[in-house]
């Protein structure tokens, strides 16, 4: 999607200027999954999901997107539940609040990097409403769940006119703003299965300010003891921000599984991700200053997991 | 356009109202309900002015849509003082001048208020972290801080 007109400050001929409110549009609580596929299907672009409401209402209000119909998917089976199996792993119903996920027993205990990444975003008061569903929907490159789920290998789980599917969260973007839902189908949760014993895993954002601002750059690391691995560990490493997608750096893992961990190979692996990294300048940073703040940021969420590993062996 | 009618508790008193698809929260409070203490600042979720407490949990109201309430509680600052007393926090602020032109106070009270419900003895880290959502041009946050610790040792 380009940049939506309101937000152009490039181009203020084309400034859309937020109405008093929000414009007009059909309220639907759906009931039924296949009640929602139905709307969808029926009314395309002119009907939209909602979740937690806080991304596509701004877009609403500042004139960016006009829906004759927001579907309220919160009432569907399982859409606000949390479930952990031991064996299975965790899934989140895509409309579970960011404080709901954050504050759950199973999520402080097995998926802590899941609550860092989301206690990111934002604000408190924000997060009682936002959704992690609803933050990878948006796909924004900026997206402060998605080098998490990305690092967990989590799983989107969607319903559509065909049934279900299973889309890993790495094929699940497909530009700034695009996911690869087809017409019809939505996410209906995240399936993150448990992850490698001994992991240890952080989530670096640098904003303009400690607040909740977007990320400049966003850096997920997790890394696990693996003795098929030369090295003995492995790490993966999820970047946000930086290129049209949130996006794993397979050159700087592949460096680190293969070569005993010292400072000079973590040296090494965060230009690797600074190489991966394709970001653009906006408001926030120059791409310049974006790849530097990713090389600095990757060695110092490396260091830390690292020492993390070191701690628990 | 659709109409809804919507049953909900405000401030511990039932209400009934119809409101239109895209009535937010935050109209519903100020403008049909003329609870305006409530206010509306930056109306994208970003300044924390109109936070309200939905179902014992804050929010933006101008970030929720009226119909969704339907069946909610809903606490506002008019709901905080009980029987004309001023709530703790209220009094905190009064006594540390924890307020200037008074626009950001409502929304720092609630949040301030769901804090110490969930955690009755923040540090101040964890108090600049729940307030990190609202936004004050006039005090520099200090004095706010010091009112909300101060209602936290006053049994808050």
């Amino acid at each position: 999607m380009p940049m939506p007109a309101a937000l152009d400050r490039e181009n203020p001929s084309v400034l859309v200027m937020p109405g008093p409110g929000l414009p007009a549009f059909d309220y639907v609580r759906a009931s039924k999954p296949d009640e929602v596929c139905d709307l969808l299907l029926q009314h395309g672009d002119n009907a939209r999901l909602l979740m937690g409401g806080t991304d596509i209402l701004v877009l609403m209000r500042d004139g960016v997107l006009a829906p004759k119909i927001l579907i309220d998917v919160k009432h569907l089976p399982g859409m606000t539940t949390i479930s952990f199996d031991p064996a299975g792993g965790l899934r989140l119903g895509a409309a579970v609040s960011m404080n709901t996920m954050t504050a759950h027993p199973a999520v402080k205990q097995h998926y802590p990097l899941l609550a860092e990444a989301a206690q990111a975003v934002a604000s408190y008061q924000l997060r009682t409403r936002a959704t992690m569903g609803g933050n990878l929907c948006n796909a924004s490159p900026a997206a402060d769940t998605a080098p998490a789920a990305l690092v967990l290998n989590a799983r989107c789980v969607t319903w559509g006119p065909d049934g279900e599917r299973i889309i890993p969260v790495g094929a699940f973007f497909r530009g700034p703003k695009q996911n690869v839902l087809m017409p019809g189908e939505f996410l209906a949760f995240i399936d993150v299965p448990i992850p490698p014993p001994g992991w240890v895993g952080r989530y670096i954002k640098l904003g303009r300010n400690a607040g909740g601002d977007l990320a400049i750059v966003g850096v997920a690391v997790l890394g696990y003891p693996d003795a098929n691995a030369a090295s003995g560990c492995r790490f993966r490493i999820a970047l946000a921000s930086v290129a049209p997608t949130p996006i794993r750096v397979p050159e700087a893992e592949a460096i680190l599984a293969n070569m005993p961990i010292t400072g000079e190979t973590l040296e090494r692996a965060a230009p690797a991700a600074q190489a991966a990294a394709r970001p653009i300048d906006d408001l926030r940073g120059s791409a310049r200053y974006r790849k530097a703040m990713t090389r600095n940021l990757t060695r110092r969420a490396l260091d830390d997991v690292w020492a993390g590993l070191r701690k628990e062996g | 356009m659709a109409a809804h009618q919507i049953t909900f508790t405000i401030n511990g008193g039932q209400e009934t109202a119809l409101v239109t698809s895209h009535t937010t929260l935050l109209s519903l409070i100020r403008e049909q309900l003329g609870l305006t203490g409530t206010k509306n600042g930056c109306a994208t979720g970003e300044c924390g002015a109109c936070t309200v407490l939905l179902n014992g949990e804050p929010v933006n109201a101008c970030m929720v849509l009226a119909v969704e309430v339907d069946g909610a509680e809903i606490v506002t600052v008019e709901g905080l003082a009980q029987d004309g007393q001023l709530d703790v926090l209220q009094q905190m602020f009064v006594e540390h001048t924890g307020t200037q032109c008074g626009f950001c106070t409502p929304g720092v009270l609630i949040m301030a208020r769901a804090l110490l419900d969930r955690n009755p003895n923040p540090s101040d880290d964890e108090i600049k972290d729940a307030l990190r959502g609202n936004l004050c041009r006039c005090t520099g946050y200090v004095r706010i801080i010091e009112a909300v610790k101060a209602a936290a040792k006053a049994g808050g």
